[in-house]
């Protein structure tokens, strides 16, 4: 059946790749005409654009976490996890209201409030309170708008994930006020101070809430690589994601898998949020819907189910929204377009991403 | 008291009545083979008594304790596992990982080592393709993996769903003699197979299924013998 089948297809499969390369090669003349007429005219000089690089690895860190929240559930339940951008939010407002009322306790010894005496303690928990808060609402998730519909169609948990997801918004909405509210950071980490790096006569600052952002972001992630495909339990994970029946058969409890990987995915969740929080700012209760989405995009960028995929995805998309209206010379409003364009490049050229693996049948 | 007791169970996929009143024993240290033909519901019965479904009525014992709603992840940690058909294996873990994960009920890591020795000894290839992700084996090998990792749960029962499927005819001997192997050294063994002929010759006892039905339970000699089971299994005019 197969032979026929491809038979049939051979055709149709040759021209579209010649239209892929034709198109490919107009695009990438095009990228690089626009490039150089931007760099020929000087408007940024190489500190800009450093700035640029710096701060879309740094966004890009941040989407790279979440990313790799999606990655996990659609690695073993085969399904996006819409909501996701939400336990974001949530664990970003958990951060929040973490640094408010240590802002509120006055500390005799020092002076100052804990926030500002104690800050490495009051970033610590401040992270914790976010995971925590997040993996609770990750769990639950699974537990009311997932676990009853395993057996159903892969469309439905999509729409219960697009309704969980307005769900949450909502709630969020009702419970926080719809105001933005502003982190309040301890005092020495206050947003766009940081260090200064001389680049071509002018002064490029590196944030310390990026460093933060970024070192701990690669820091979460090595510990879930290791975690996963070093460790019994991430063994058992991946052979729940394999064969779920096979794996009940070693002796796995395959719905407490599932539901640890809601958990571990709502920790990657909560952390970024309130990372986003610490470095971006401003939170409110819409701030995980776009973020979701561009981790998304990065997801499938890298090759959705594989976790260096979305690690590579997601640095890559923050590196090309932040760089890439400067390149092409364009408003910079339009960052969202252009990363969304990849979104859509990629699920029409390379739907399995860029280290992603071809899909058994079973999957698809 | 046998080893496993199946008392009339009947096991429907949605409306379809699969399992219509399956009664069987398996004693300790037996190997007892349910032979029979596409759809007569060899496979519905495995994964009944293993747990992946659940009757709708009758009853399964194993060692005297009621099973029938256990689910399988509890089953392995009182003793029984199961070779899937198709083999099952987790193709892209290694063959370590595949076998790591054949121990997960195994809470105690100092055996660990030693039953890793022994299922090498009993398929050294294995040993050579350790750390070989386990989707490149060969037919063959991946059977040979699978029967290992079910041994490192350390079963007193292994179910085994068509061992022989798919594998040339000289390894099908060489998976047989395996199989009496594990046996003898004091594993239960009820196997399910298409290739009448070679289950019948390693077997104890045997039971013949026809559309969800058991119509014959005899020896295997006994088996062998009848006009029956030769006409219809075993290609005999």
């Amino acid at each position: 059946m197969s032979k026929t089948l491809s038979q049939n297809t051979a055709g149709p499969i040759n021209t579209f790749l010649i239209v892929q390369v034709i198109i490919s090669i107009l695009f990438i003349a095009f990228l690089t005409w626009r490039l150089y007429t931007v760099i020929d005219s000087g408007a940024y000089g190489p500190d800009t654009w450093l700035r640029f690089a710096i701060s879309g690895l740094i966004i890009g860190s941040v989407y790279s976490v979440i990313a790799i929240g999606y990655t996990l559930v659609y690695g073993i339940l085969f399904m996006i996890n819409f909501a996701h951008g939400e336990v974001m939010m949530l664990g970003a407002f958990a951060g929040y209201f973490v640094f408010e009322a240590l802002k509120s306790i006055p500390v005799e010894a020092t002076g100052l409030s804990f926030l500002d005496s104690y800050q490495i303690v009051s970033v610590i928990l401040a992270f914790l309170a976010g995971m925590f808060i997040s993996a609770v609402v990750g769990y639950f998730l699974e537990r009311i708008a997932y676990r009853p519909l395993r057996g159903a169609p892969r469309l439905i948990p999509l729409i219960s994930a697009i309704g969980a997801s307005i769900f949450l918004q909502n709630a969020a909405q009702v419970t926080f006020g719809p105001k933005r509210r502003t982190y309040i950071n301890p005092a020495s980490l206050q947003r766009s101070v940081g260090w200064r790096i001389p680049v071509a006569g002018e002064e490029v600052i590196l944030t310390y809430t990026g460093v933060l952002t970024f070192v701990l972001s690669i820091l979460l992630m090595v510990t879930l690589y290791i975690l996963v495909m070093r460790t019994r339990y991430g063994r058992s994970m991946r052979a729940v994601a394999e064969d779920k029946q096979t794996a009940a058969l070693m002796g796995i409890n395959v719905d407490r898998v599932i539901s640890n990987t809601f958990v571990i995915s709502g920790v990657m969740g909560g952390a970024a949020g309130v990372m986003w929080g610490i470095h971006n700012g401003i939170i409110y209760h819409y701030v995980g819907f776009i973020p979701g989405l561009k981790a998304f995009t990065a997801a499938v960028l890298g090759g959705i189910g594989n976790i260096p995929g979305a690690m590579i995805g997601g640095m890559i998309l923050g590196v090309v929204e932040s760089l890439g209206p400067a390149a092409l010379g364009i408003d910079f409003q339009l960052k969202d377009v252009i990363a969304f364009s990849i979104l859509v490049l990629v699920l029409i050229f390379r739907p399995s991403g860029i280290i992603g693996e071809v899909l058994s049948e079973e999957k698809v | 008291m046998a080893m496993l007791e199946v008392k009339d169970i009947h096991t429907y996929y949605g409306n379809i009545h699969a399992l219509k009143g399956i009664s069987l024993t398996v004693e300790e240290n037996e190997i007892v083979t349910l032979i029979g033909g596409n759809g007569a519901g060899k496979t519905t019965t495995l994964r009944t008594i293993s747990g992946l479904i659940h009757p709708r009525s009758g009853e399964v014992f194993f060692e005297g304790e009621k099973i029938t709603e256990t689910p399988a992840h509890e089953l392995v940690y009182k003793g029984i596992t199961m070779v899937p058909e198709g083999r099952g294996i987790f193709a892209r873990l290694t063959v370590f990982e595949n076998l790591d994960m054949g121990a997960y009920s195994q809470p105690d890591r100092s055996n660990f080592n030693d039953d890793l020795e022994r299922v090498f000894q009993l398929f050294p290839r294995l040993k050579e393709r350790r750390s070989q992700v386990a989707g490149t084996l060969s037919g063959g090998e991946q059977q040979m993996l699978a029967t290992a990792r079910a041994l490192m749960a350390r079963p007193r029962l292994m179910l085994m769903d068509e061992p022989s499927m798919g594998l040339a005819p000289i390894l099908v001997e060489s998976v047989f003699e395996t199989i009496v192997e594990i046996n003898k050294s004091g594993t239960t063994i009820l196997l399910v197979e298409q290739n009448a002929m070679v289950a019948l010759s390693v077997a104890d006892r045997g039971y013949v299924l026809q559309t969800g039905e058991i119509v014959l339970r005899d020896t295997a000699e006994n088996l062998r013998q009848n006009e029956m089971v030769q006409k219809a299994y075993l290609g005999i005019e």
